[in-house]
């Protein structure tokens, strides 16, 4: 955290680069980004994210740059949010968004470990959703967890209010429950939509169709506000 | 032109007579009164025609005994509409008889069906030795027919799957076109230097009009396979949006190549100007009807007094557009087409539901109905015109066909693949390949090819030839090479609510990870631009742009309406299916084991509008492509009678929410008249399957305490208009329910002790007789009779004692459940 200088050399650049797939062009594209919205300098906080104007219109832009700040995001046991993030965390965060296989830096590496690099990214990227609901950090997403990124969803719509969002998250969580849980005994409650749960009720997504992004080689800060 | 016509016309009428019978015959079997017809109009043609012409200029000096006559036909008066009027309702015929049999569609494409019904009837005609009527003309198809084909694809194209994947869409039609035409016209040319066959006097220009005619791909038969099968949506809509802007392309093409094959010589400031004028005509016409679609839209905003006309106004400015477009001869197509999607979204907002959904009927209806009519002219002329068979030009043109599409898929693909987040594989390579079929259009444009063109016969057998090869062949044979081929598919078929949701959250998050990190792509700039328009265009173009004015408001206040009524449903349906989370001890022999259907396909289906409409304001998003052939599924209708129930509920709820202990007497209330004891059991059924469902309803309603407080003071007004014809019915139910009221209560409350609101709700979901029972209900709300005091609204300890929702309160029950 907060390891890398303002201005890392190219080494620096293909050891970022290594670890999360990015190309170094790219790598340096999003670290000019990164410096631009630190200000130049070597951490960013949550201020620095939450200031961006294009995002201020955003209905879950708070869960966005949570999860930018969540150790769970970028540590192997991290747990719990942190106050700022450096480069490197920024780039791995950001890797979860890189669309698998078409920007590969290596050409040489071969398909096994190819093919196991995209499994591995589209089940990461539900992990980093996941995450984002369970704010809490039990491993579940309670309906509470629920009713909020609903909530979240729909405040900018405006005169749907919260009852609307609420009675979407319970019947969404009904769902989740009678899809995941089959039929439940008389005593039994659903307590919350577990990671297992999470990936299974979201296998009709074509996650690589949505949740990638195509990362320009081109430096566009200049047109980023 | 058509005063020529008029006599060569009366004879194919009688074909089309004799052939609309034999059709209709074969379909139904029932218009035969239409056969006799034809027999009477034939002579008395003659005599009319004839007669004012011919004779009247010499009896007009003695005017002697114009008797009044008592029967005149005077059919070249009607003719032209009669016959166009009979080309269609044979057309249309063929269509129903298609769909009797339902699976024929399934395997065989319409227009397979078509051009075979038009070949039978071509078959007929040339048995009596008959021509086809000539309706096809250059000025008609441009003029009348052209227009509502292309308007229905616009109209009906999936706006945001399209914008997604536009670069992609433009640069197949575009750059794919061009590729086909030149590259097919240039080795045309080339065997047309060969001496065995005969075709020398094909010149280089007429072989790339010929090229660029038949480079038209028009898959309305591939789009329903892909429909069918789910295909992925990229591929779909890359297959729409070329064959709808590759018809504007081609036209322009057509146009610019038939203007340099009369040239006698093309030198090279010729090929400049035709490459200038190509973008000069696209582009302008594009920016003409970006024009018109603003000011379409900008009309709509006025024309809330008069409903009724709105409608035409779609039609006209559009066709306004088109018509303007060819007067100064810029790309017609790219005109009314850019009007369409740039108006559609605007207008659909602006114009009451009803004027919506005519616009989409006849939009549809007039584009089947030019469409249907080409297939089946197609098939006529291939029987009844004397064709030019040439096999050498016909074999090449086919082969080069095949060949330039396929390469050209392959080598654009490779080109525009690393600027797609997901790129072309070869399976949807080989399906944008293979499902280039040639259609109504290309055969259009062949069949009005100008006479001076030498070998027009050739070029229109050789059309024909490739049409029917690809779509019978081709159309035919995809969907199970599709299916075999396992090409990637798209779930499309309504998912659950959490995918609906995620997927919004996940385009959100996309849009915001793209804001965070300055790249942008589609996403990013679609964001930027609908706040422009949220800021600024919609302002202009819309007449009730803030929610609180009283469309939107309302049509909120519906939605909101509508949410609860799906929740209500949901929650009711759940608890049918007893499997849920149920408390309950006894299992029932109904429980399943697995809940198959945890949700109606309605409530669903209303549940992902509410999401996609109000949720995602801002994206819209077509859950389901629209059929070439059907219009998209749209639940309005059904809308209104949700809404009916949803209000009625509403005032059970009302009750059924306060329903803590006090209110258990409550539950008669809602007894079905006269039916309490089937009803009953019923109820006691629910009842013992799942006491955790009941406690979920309570729940839902409790967490809206407060959208139910103010209905049950105020409800008036927030009703709508469906509701008060309900009253009067009610009234009446009302009187009849106080006598009722005496039995009742015993019996449930005694039936079913800890399932409260439950049970008479489930029994509103469950009867047939909702409309009874509803009003029932409402009337109950309207004049609350005096005995039950439990009924009377207890808002403050409503909010306490009910928002726990079951699944957050039995965690407190249970912590260590599950």
């Amino acid at each position: 955290m907060g390891a890398f200088h303002s201005v890392p050399d190219d080494h620096q650049y293909r050891i970022l680069s290594e670890k999360t797939g990015f190309s170094l062009e790219q790598t340096e594209i999003l670290h000019n980004r990164f410096k631009q919205l630190s200000h130049n300098s070597d951490v960013l906080r949550r201020d620095d994210l939450n200031t961006i104007p294009d995002l201020a219109c955003n209905p879950i832009r708070s869960q966005i740059v949570e999860a930018f700040f969540d150790r769970r995001n970028f540590q192997k046991d991290g747990n719990g949010p942190v106050q700022e993030i450096g480069f490197e965390e920024f780039l791995i965060v950001m890797s979860y968004f890189r669309p698998p296989s078409v920007h590969m830096t290596e050409e040489q590496r071969e398909e096994l470990r190819r093919a196991k690099l995209r499994c591995k990214n589209a089940s990461t990227i539900l992990k980093v959703l996941f995450n984002m609901h369970d704010t809490d950090n039990d491993g579940t997403i309670t309906l509470e967890e629920y009713r909020h990124v609903v909530e979240e969803l729909l405040s900018r719509s405006g005169s749907l209010g919260k009852e609307t969002a609420k009675g979407i998250a319970d019947a969404a969580m009904l769902e989740v429950a009678s899809m995941s849980m089959g039929r439940m005994g008389p005593d039994e409650f659903y307590a919350g939509i577990t990671f297992e749960h999470f990936l299974k009720i979201l296998k009709g997504i074509e996650i690589e169709t949505r949740m990638h992004i195509r990362f320009l080689n081109m430096d566009t800060t200049l047109l980023c506000k | 032109m058509q005063t020529m016509g008029f006599l060569s016309y009366i004879r194919p009428v009688f074909a089309i007579y004799i052939s609309c019978a034999v059709l209709a015959l074969l379909a139904f079997g029932t218009t035969t009164e239409v056969s006799p017809k034809p027999a009477t109009t034939k002579p008395p043609y003659k005599s009319t025609a004839l007669g004012p012409i011919n004779t009247v200029p010499k009896v007009f000096p003695e005017p002697e005994k114009t008797y009044l006559p008592l029967f005149t036909i005077n059919y070249p008066r009607v003719q032209i509409p009669f016959e166009i009027t009979l080309w269609v309702l044979l057309a249309s015929f063929a269509k129903i008889g298609f769909h009797v049999y339902h699976k024929i569609t399934i395997w065989v494409p319409e227009t397979c069906l078509l051009i075979a019904i038009g070949l039978i009837v071509g078959a007929i005609m040339y048995s009596v030795h008959e021509q086809p009527p000539a309706v096809l003309t250059s000025s008609i198809f441009f003029l009348y027919m052209l227009p509502p084909i292309v308007l229905d694809s616009a109209y009906f194209m999936p706006t945001q799957a399209f914008f997604e994947n536009m670069g992609t869409v433009l640069w197949f039609s575009i750059v794919g076109t061009l590729w086909n035409s030149i590259g097919v016209g240039i080795s045309l040319y080339g065997v047309c230097q060969i001496q065995a066959l005969g075709v020398q006097d094909i010149n280089l220009q007429e072989n790339l009009l010929f090229a660029s005619i038949i480079s038209a791909v028009d898959p309305v038969a591939v789009l329903t396979v892909f429909e069918d099968v789910n295909i992925h949506e990229q591929l779909y809509i890359v297959v729409f949006g070329e064959s709808l802007f590759n018809d504007a392309v081609t036209v322009v093409l057509y146009n610019l190549f038939n203007h340099v094959a009369e040239l006698p010589v093309v030198d090279a400031t010729d090929v400049l100007l035709g490459v200038v004028r190509f973008f000069l005509v696209g582009i302008g016409g594009m920016l003409f009807g970006f024009v018109f679609g603003f000011v379409a839209a900008f009309t709509t905003r006025f024309t809330k007094k008069v409903r009724e006309i709105e409608p035409l106004f779609i039609f006209m400015y559009s066709y306004l557009a088109y018509l303007l477009a060819e007067l100064i001869s810029i790309s017609s197509i790219m005109a009314i087409v850019t009007c369409a999607l740039t108006m559609k979204y605007y207008v659909e907002e602006n114009v009451s539901q009803r004027s919506c959904t005519t616009i989409r009927h006849v939009i549809k209806m007039l584009g089947t109905v030019s469409e249907t009519l080409i297939f089946f002219f197609l098939g006529v002329v291939t029987i009844t015109t004397d064709h030019e068979w040439n096999w050498g030009y016909i074999l090449f043109t086919l082969m080069f066909a095949q060949i330039w599409r396929s390469l050209g898929i392959v080598v654009l693909t490779q080109i525009i693949n690393p600027f797609r987040t997901i790129p072309f594989n070869f399976k949807d390579q080989f399906g944008l390949a293979y499902g280039g079929l040639r259609g109504a259009i290309t055969f259009a444009l062949v069949y009005t090819l100008p006479d001076t063109i030498v070998q027009k016969k050739l070029f229109v057998t050789a059309t024909i030839v490739i049409i029917i090869f690809t779509v019978f062949i081709q159309g035919v044979s995809i969907r199970p090479i599709i299916e075999l081929m396992n090409v990637r598919k798209t779930n499309r078929n309504l998912g659950t609510i959490n995918v609906e949701i995620h997927s919004r959250l996940m385009e959100h998050i996309i849009a915001g990870v793209e804001d965070l990190c300055g790249q942008w792509s589609h996403h990013s700039l679609k964001d930027k631009f609908m706040r422009f328009n949220n800021r600024y265009i919609r302002k202009i173009l819309i007449r009730d742009d803030r929610p609180e004015s009283s469309i939107v408001a309302l049509y909120k206040k519906l939605e909101l309406q509508n949410a609860m009524e799906v929740l209500d449903t949901i929650s009711g349906d759940i608890s049918a299916a007893p499997s849920l989370i149920s408390l309950h001890e006894e299992k029932t022999s109904k429980s399943s084991s697995k809940p198959k259907k945890p949700f109606l396909a309605s409530d669903l289906i209303a549940m992902h509008e509410i999401l996609s409409k109000n949720m995602y304001k801002i994206r819209e998003r077509t859950v389901s492509y629209t059929n070439k052939h059907a219009l998209p599924n749209d639940s309005r209708a059904r809308e209104i009678l949700v809404r009916r129930h949803t209000s009625i509920r509403r005032s059970l709820r009302a009750r059924s929410f306060q329903g803590s202990e006090a209110m258990r007497s409550q539950k008669y209330f809602s007894l079905p008249l006269g039916q309490s004891l089937d009803y009953r059991s019923a109820a006691e059924r629910f009842c013992h399957n799942g006491d955790g469902d009941t406690a979920f309803e309570l729940s839902s309603w409790s967490a809206r305490p407060r959208s139910k407080q103010p209905r049950l003071s105020s409800s008036r007004t927030t009703r709508l208009d469906t509701l008060t014809e309900v009253h009067s019915v009610a009234s009446v139910e009302d009187e009849v329910r106080e006598e009722q009221r005496g039995p009742g209560p015993s019996h449930v409350s005694s039936s079913s002790t800890d399932s409260r609101p439950r049970a008479p709700h489930q029994r509103y979901g469950s009867s047939g007789k909702l409309s009874i029972v509803d009003s029932d209900a409402e009337a109950e709300e309207q004049q609350p009779v005096p005995p039950p005091s439990a009924w009377i609204p207890e808002p403050p300890d409503q909010g306490s004692s009910g928002p726990q929702n079951p699944l957050l309160r039995r965690a407190q029950w249970k912590p260590q459940d599950q």
